[in-house]
């Protein structure tokens, strides 16, 4: 069965679909829909570099972006230089690195296309291996951290107070942010990948009570979302990566239609 | 220390201290040569002005800010319940009162229920934390410290964003509590002419401790006139919160009248502000 493309790029695109849901409400939350962008240019630096050093290309960006997720960790201690400029800065400036990188290096063949936008038709066996190894330590770090991170999210000094190791889970966090990043890539590539934290997450906010529902439902919209864009790319032979974030806005405006008709006088109490 | 009405100083518990505490942001010294201590059964009220370094003492005793000197501490075995000065939550995240509750950490839902309960906000648990009220979250904040069963509540401007008769019955809430429970209560005041009459202890803050006591002693401090003019010294109030009833049998009355219309007071406590030179104790 896994012998079938489309299998593959179905199993590859749910499994990261399924961690993106919950690690993405929090992006939301957290308000770090810019962070994920720039962990996400920086994955092509990782790219180039893992073909440079001619190893596994997800090697080659889960290192990069994990650096990358540090340094923005450092650049933080100087108030001077303000957080999107550090985070413009950092994504841009790898982002040209690993294109000039790729383009000038004798010997190295970028196929830039399927890394900008995702290749999920490609999706090997060893990669469906890659994805579900890395999609398992994600979802596990996240259930160890999730009430401690919540905490974190909700308010930090109170969190702080009461013995949470608020600067840990943080660090935990855009460590599984980087990570899912480089695991996502193949399936909707750099361009795209912030879109499936995002978008499931914020359809999701509209039918949920509770932090715990909204990430099972982001996980589930993203889920359908691989589902819908996959054969939307079948049907009318669209490039799978953008069919699937096509997808997946399809589904936020759906809900945003269906539950403003009736929460319009419902979801605030007051 | 300033002990309280009932019980004499000196054989209670120490619950937090700082000694020669120094606190820099940048470079700038903002706090600097504090020393106090809080001890159970103790209610301590910090004033001052705004910058004067009220919230930042706060959060060097919680370790929340670097100490540059001296010392800022939390007694071992001293379980605070906090609640900051600034506490918003968006509506990007879905939080209900029941959820924000167990925040940091696992509690049963009788324990949830008897907690918000005690301070009158039981009928609010199923409601979104986004749209409560300045005095509802206020209230719901001081039932999740309570849920900790702590030995110290802190409290960073306990009565913002609270209309004036909420803010007397917040007062009497508080003085029950500690009444009750035998707990520290370190406050800082929204409002430099107005302390809780419950108050053991004022500590007048502007980047140094400029004079410390009993309410009335500290606004006839020389200190104090100097940096609140003799004018506004003159208006600084207190709640007074008398004291003709049993506290401990006192609760169930409370248990009976909770739910109801809260911004009102139900306890026959008077409250009255009074100028401080009327001498209230």
């Amino acid at each position: 069965m896994l012998d079938d493309f489309l299998v593959r790029a179905l199993l590859g695109g749910v499994m990261v679909a399924l961690v993106a849901g919950p690690l993405g409400c929090f992006v939301v939350w957290r308000r770090m829909a810019y962070f994920g962008d720039t962990m996400a240019h920086s994955a092509l630096l990782g790219v180039s570099l893992g073909l440079l050093l001619s190893v596994q290309p997800v090697i080659g960006v889960a290192v990069v972006v994990v650096i990358a997720a540090f340094a923005l960790f450092w650049l933080e201690r100087f108030r001077w230089l303000a957080s999107d400029t550090a985070l413009g800065m950092l994504a841009h400036g790898s982002l040209a690195v690993g294109l000039v990188m790729a383009s000038t290096v004798p010997g190295l063949r970028v196929d830039l296309m399927s890394y900008l936008f995702g290749d999920i038709l490609a999706i090997g066996r060893q990669d469906l291996v890659w994805i579900a190894a890395g999609v398992a330590v994600t979802m596990l770090t996240l259930a160890l951290i999730w009430r401690d991170l919540l905490a974190a999210t909700v308010q930090a000094d109170l969190a702080k107070a009461e013995g949470v190791p608020v600067a840990r889970v943080r660090l935990i966090f855009a460590l599984l942010v980087a990570l899912l990043i480089a695991a996502a890539m193949k399936i909707v590539g750099i361009l795209l990948v912030t879109a499936m934290l995002i978008i499931p997450a914020a359809a999701a906010r509209r039918v949920s009570g509770s932090p715990e529902v909204m990430a099972v439902v982001a996980a589930l919209l993203g889920m359908v979302s691989v589902a819908g864009g996959l054969g939307l790319s079948l049907w009318i032979d669209s490039p799978s990566g953008p069919s699937i974030v096509l997808a997946a806005i399809v589904l936020f405006v759906l809900l945003l239609a269906g539950t403003g008709l009736v929460a319009g006088g419902t979801d605030r109490r007051r | 220390m300033i002990g309280g009405q009932e019980n004499g100083a000196g054989d209670r518990r120490m619950l937090a201290r700082a000694q020669g505490l120094a606190v820099q942001f940048g470079g700038r010294t903002v706090l600097s040569g504090v020393d106090m201590d809080i001890a159970a059964g103790e209610i301590v009220t910090i004033i001052g002005p705004n910058g004067s370094g009220k919230t930042t003492l706060v959060k060097a005793l919680l370790g929340l800010v670097p100490v540059a000197r001296g010392r800022a501490e939390l007694m071992p075995g001293t379980r605070i319940g906090y609640v900051p000065q600034r506490f918003s939550i968006d509506a990007v995240l879905p939080l209900r009162v029941d959820r924000l509750m167990t925040l940091t950490a696992p509690a049963s839902a009788d324990a949830i229920g008897a907690a918000l309960e005690r301070v009158g906000v039981a009928h609010l648990r199923r409601a979104d934390v986004a749209s409560l009220s300045g005095g509802e979250t206020q209230r719901v904040l001081l039932a999740r410290a309570l849920l900790r069963q702590p030995d110290l509540l802190v409290l960073d401007e306990p009565v913002q964003g609270v209309d004036f008769a909420g803010e007397a019955a917040l007062y009497a809430l508080i003085g029950e509590l500690r009444d009750e429970m035998g707990l520290g209560v370190l406050m800082v005041s929204h409002d430099l002419h107005v302390v809780m009459a419950a108050t053991d202890q004022v500590l007048c803050l502007n980047g140094h401790i400029c004079c410390a006591g009993v309410p009335s002693d500290v606004s006839r401090h020389p200190e104090f006139l100097r940096l609140f003019g003799r004018q506004a010294a003159a208006t600084l109030a207190v709640y007074r919160h008398d004291h003709d009833h049993d506290h401990d049998l006192h609760g169930h009355v409370v248990a009976d009248e909770a739910g109801g219309d809260h911004s009102t007071d139900h306890h026959g406590h008077d409250h009255h502000s009074h100028h401080s030179h009327s001498g209230h104790e």
